[in-house]
């Protein structure tokens, strides 16, 4: 490993020790990254929306929005980028990494507050630490947005009801004054409790050439 | 009490069976028989008894004999099964298969005593007739989302599980009977093989009587149920395997070789199998799309198109049973989506009294018994033991190395005590039994032996598995299954997830698992679902199906529980509508005008949605009471809406000071619920400045919660339960005293959202709010 290579290599190998990726598969998420920046040094969101499969996800924009999003580069901030390097990249990717094998259950509660996190910050678009109803119909109505039928107030009326059902399990008893602000993280948590996102919000990074192996379950 | 009616109901049953199975067989001891019942059943067997004389008699009743005959057997299932039930101490600690098999052999022990030989169960019957019900109703109900998930690894246990088990088996036993000191040298390799094949084959009945019971968590469920469904492929194809191979007398390397091609042949004869039964699910589906007109016959589509599936699938010798599972789980969203709500119930039923309420399952047990009594033994003990020795180790052994292999493609890796839940659920069945019994007897002059020691291992897992494994689980702290049912917010987030995942994949460039998904999902959506499901509701995003769905069941509870009493799943909140809605600055009285003409225009648009589709939109909330949830009731309650409308109106140009009682029925609330989602139409009202009197004004929209705003008072702290059966009511608390008057009133009642429509409980509130006049 000649001088010129350890610039790189070195770089990796802090992203891998931080995100908890092995080498390769940075490898691998570097050679996407400039395969999707077309070799520029940056990321930027039309890069992202290039991609032609993203058209027809109907929560394109919130997926494209997480990228740039300054609270998941675990700084303290909010805010958005405008462009992102392959750090930021690797970053957000973490969430989405398998928890290790014989993860110990602290572990394991970390890991899936943080995806929880995540997926919050997803929701909460103007970073005020607050789902509001109108952030959650908007979340109800980009998913049915796929479908050309859908009146308005059945997307208001899902919303409602989720609120709802958010605001009775968590809050109980609330007097007729009292108004309920929207969703926190710790009652988004709690909702979510059962759907065992640890599990269920990952993908295989393979080890192996992404573009030359199709991975199946 | 209970207890002995019922014992005498079935002493007469069963004595009522032998001395008719008599009758046509010798009449002496027909009449010899009588003498020696004790119970009422001598009435019966007298009248016969006497009448015997008439010849005609006897050729009478051999006609109607067999049915006779079946539909005792099956009252007698059926009354043991309620019988089991009486007895809830011991239902609890001994599975119902167990005691089924018991009565089996009670019965059959009796019937072999009065000489009369025990019907036996034909291999034939239990194919066609009591297998399918039993696995229909198991594909239909497959919950398919879990079964892909973990699609890999059930095939994995299923396929190379089952050939390992086999092998093992048979190998092992092959080597037993080449020892010395064993007379079993006749017995070849083949016949060890296949009978290691037959015996290897994990039972989907004897697992799902079993494991129903115990209520484990859905991944072991449908991880062991899964395999057992789906390794029938691999038994029929090894049993025919080696019948012929036995049958051919000879074998060469070659035909070891064409063996093994058959083999491989045969799994892949899904194909031919996927065109029978996916022929089978297009033409229910897209039949079920035509039938708006004749609801009655949609359930008689199902089944009869999964039981042609079924017998096609037999009819090449690949397995019935995967086709019908396929079959079923397939046809399901597309049906589902077609028929009608009764016609759903109808099949729910009506497949779950088939299989494993009452008939099938029951009768299957009862058999496994009779004909444990019955069949022709040959005991050896070293090849029992033998089996049943290496069969658990086999599974054992099948097990963790499986899961070995396994775990390195999983996510969610299987912890050693779900393995040990797998090995020690692989029950074998009767359909194990029935393999044996087919075989012919001169290839495999062993059969008896077979037969013997098949039957022990049945009984062996079932009874010593069965009944050790709920104290097991308990033991070992397994998880269990969640009671909870999924909310809303959780099916919002699934499908979120979905997507999300889909589009990282997408990002990452790599075609996993959510791509492939994601675009078999979009292909259904636009070509499969336009073809098979009739009208609209093709276009209906999984979400509001949810949403729906959970409307109807929510009303549907309500209309059960009556209306007054608490929900069975209501929360105890008290959170209603009003508080999520962002808080309204005061407005003043113009307001309501204005949010009324809104509101004329949204619930007109609303009316005509919810014609169109056909009621299956109704706005969530769980103040809402469909009063007939059945398509019929809409016109009803358009009408009803209507008046309420009205009088809605006249409440809300009153001035606040007047009292109105609550409106009976069908509330103004189901509309105005829909508006909740307005926010214009939110008018939270406020109290006004009014110096004297307090008024608090319930929000047209929100009947249910009545809302005592008090601003004079601090008092307002009231809970805000007790106001809640206010419903429609403005009250003019003139004096803080009147008011306290009424709170313990109405504390008593329960505090959560009301629904109102049911007009009994409404007739009831009525009654308490006595008009509120000063």
């Amino acid at each position: 490993m000649g001088a010129s290579q350890s610039g790189p290599v070195h770089m990796f190998q802090d992203l891998a020790y931080k995100t908890g990726f092995s080498i390769e598969q940075i490898k691998n998420l570097h050679n996407r990254f400039i395969y999707l920046t077309q070799a520029e040094d940056t990321l930027r969101r039309e890069h992202l929306e290039n991609v032609s499969d993203l058209a027809l996800n109907p929560i394109r924009r919130q997926i494209i929005e997480a990228f740039f999003d300054k609270r998941n580069m675990g700084e303290k901030e909010k805010g958005c980028l405008q462009e992102i390097g392959f750090e930021e990249f690797v970053t957000v990717l973490s969430f989405f990494r398998p928890p290790k094998p014989h993860t110990v259950d602290e572990e394991m509660k970390n890991i899936k507050k943080e995806k929880l996190r995540f997926l919050f910050n997803m929701h909460d678009t103007d970073n005020d630490g607050i789902i509001t109803l109108d952030e959650y119909r908007r979340v109800v109505e980009e998913l049915l947005s796929s479908y050309e039928i859908m009146g308005a107030e059945t997307a208001k009326a899902i919303t409602d009801a989720a609120m709802l059902e958010v605001a009775s399990v968590t809050v109980g008893q609330m007097g007729p004054d009292e108004f309920y602000e929207g969703i926190t993280f710790e009652q988004f948590m709690q909702i979510l409790k059962d759907v065992e996102i640890e599990t269920k919000m990952n993908i295989h990074f393979w080890n192996l050439d992404t573009r030359t192996v199709q991975c199946g379950k | 009490m209970e207890l002995k009616m019922f014992i005498l109901v079935l002493g007469l049953l069963v004595g009522s069976l032998m001395p008719l199975g008599g009758a046509s067989g010798s009449p002496g001891s027909g009449t010899g028989q009588d003498e020696c019942k004790k119970n009422n059943g001598d009435e019966k067997n007298g009248n016969k008894t006497t009448k015997k004389s008439f010849p005609v008699l006897t050729l009478d009743y051999k006609k109607v004999r067999l049915p006779f005959e079946i539909s005792l057997w099956v009252l007698l299932a059926s009354l043991m099964k309620l019988g089991f039930h009486l007895m809830p101490r011991l239902s609890s600690i001994v599975p119902e298969s167990c005691l089924l098999i018991l009565v089996g052999l009670l019965v059959g022990g009796l019937i072999k005593l009065v000489g009369e030989a025990p019907p036996v169960l034909k291999s034939e019957i239990f194919f066609f007739y009591l297998l399918p019900p039993i696995i229909l109703d198991a594909g239909y109900f497959l919950p398919i989302r879990q079964f892909t998930e973990n699609l890999g690894t059930i095939l994995m246990f299923a396929v190379v599980g089952t050939l390992w088990n086999a092998f093992f088996v048979g190998g092992l036993l092959y080597g037993v009977c080449q020892l010395e000191g064993t007379n079993l040298a006749s017995v070849n390799l083949l016949s060890c093989l296949l009978f290691g094949s037959v015996i290897s084959a994990v039972d989907p009945v004897a697992v799902l009587a079993v494991f129903e019971e115990i209520h484990i968590n859905e991944l072991l469920h449908i991880l062991v149920f899964g395999e057992s469904l789906l390794n029938d492929a691999v038994t029929v194809v090894l049993y025919h395997l080696f019948e012929e191979f036995t049958n051919a007398g000879t074998i060469t390397v070659t035909d070891g070789f064409l063996g093994i091609v058959c083999f491989l042949v045969g799994l892949c004869g899904r194909s031919v199998r996927g065109a029978s039964e996916s022929t089978a699910c297009i033409l229910a589906a897209f039949t079920s799309r035509f039938t708006s007109h004749t609801r009655v016959i949609e359930p008689l589509f199902v089944f009869v198109y999964s039981y042609m599936a079924y017998l096609s699938a037999e009819v090449f010798h690949l397995s019935g049973i995967m086709a019908l599972i396929a079959c079923g789980a397939v046809m399901r969203p597309y049906v589902e989506a077609n028929i009608s709500h009764k016609s759903h119930t109808t099949i729910k039923y009506f497949l779950k009294m088939l299989s494993r309420a009452q008939v099938s399952d029951t009768l299957i047990f009862i058999f496994l018994g009779v004909s444990t009594v019955a069949g022709p033994h040959e005991w050896n003990w070293i090849f029992v033991v033998a089996t049943l020795v290496f069969c658990l180790v086999a599974r054992v052994l099948g097990v963790i190395g499986l899961t070995f292999v396994i775990n390195k493609f999983r996510i969610v890796k299987l912890t050693s005590k779900d393995q040990f839940i797998i090995a020690y659920g692989g029950l074998r069945g009767a359909i194990a039994f029935s393999l044996v019994y087919l075989l012919n007897p001169d290839h495999f002059p062993k059969r008896n032996m077979f037969l013997t020691a098949i039957i022990t291992v049945i009984f062996f897992t079932v009874f010593v598995q069965g009944m050790t494994i709920r104290p097991l689980v308990d033991l070992l702290a397994v998880k269990k299954k969640q009671e909870t049912k999924r909310s809303i917010n959780e099916e919002i987030h699934t499908q979120f997830l979905d997507h999300l995942l889909t589009g990282i994949e997408d990002i990452c460039g790599h075609y996993g698992h959510h791509h492939w998904k994601d675009k078999l999902n979009r292909f259904n959506k636009k070509y499969v679902k336009k073809c098979l499901i009739a009208g609209e509701r093709s276009k209906e995003p999984q979400l509001i199906a949810f949403y729906h769905k959970m409307e109807m069941k929510q009303a549907i509870e309500l209309v059960e529980s009556g209306g007054g009493s608490k929900l069975p799943s209501a929360m105890p909140s008290t959170v209603s509508m009003q508080n999520i809605q962002p808080k309204k600055p005061l407005q003043d009285r113009a307001l309501p005008q204005l949010s009324k003409a809104r509101e004329e225009e949204i619930r007109k648009i609303l009316r005509t949605n919810l014609q169109r589709t056909r009621q299956r939109l109704r706005s969530y909330n769980r103040h809402t009471l469909i009063a007939d949830p059945f398509e019929d009731g809409l016109d009803e309650i358009l009408i009803k809406r209507k008046k309420m409308k009205e009088l809605e109106k006249k409440i809300s140009q009153m001035n606040n000071y007047l009292t109105v009682p609550a409106p009976p029925a069908d509330s103004p609330s189901v509309a105005r619920a829909r508006l909740a989602s307005d926010p214009q139409a939110w008018g939270l009202k406020s109290v006004t400045e009014i110096p004297t009197i307090k008024v608090e004004l319930v929000s047209p929209q929100n009947p249910e919660s009545v809302k005592v705003v008090d601003e004079f008072s601090k008092k307002g702290s009231q809970p805000k339960g007790s106001e809640e059966e206010g419903g429609l009511t403005m009250r003019v608390p003139s004096s803080e005293k009147q008011r306290k008057d009424k709170t313990p009133d109405e504390e008593p009642q329960p505090r959560f959202m009301r629904c109102l429509s049911d007009p009994g409980p409404a007739a009831e509130e009525e009654d308490e709010d006595e008009p509120f006049l000063p």
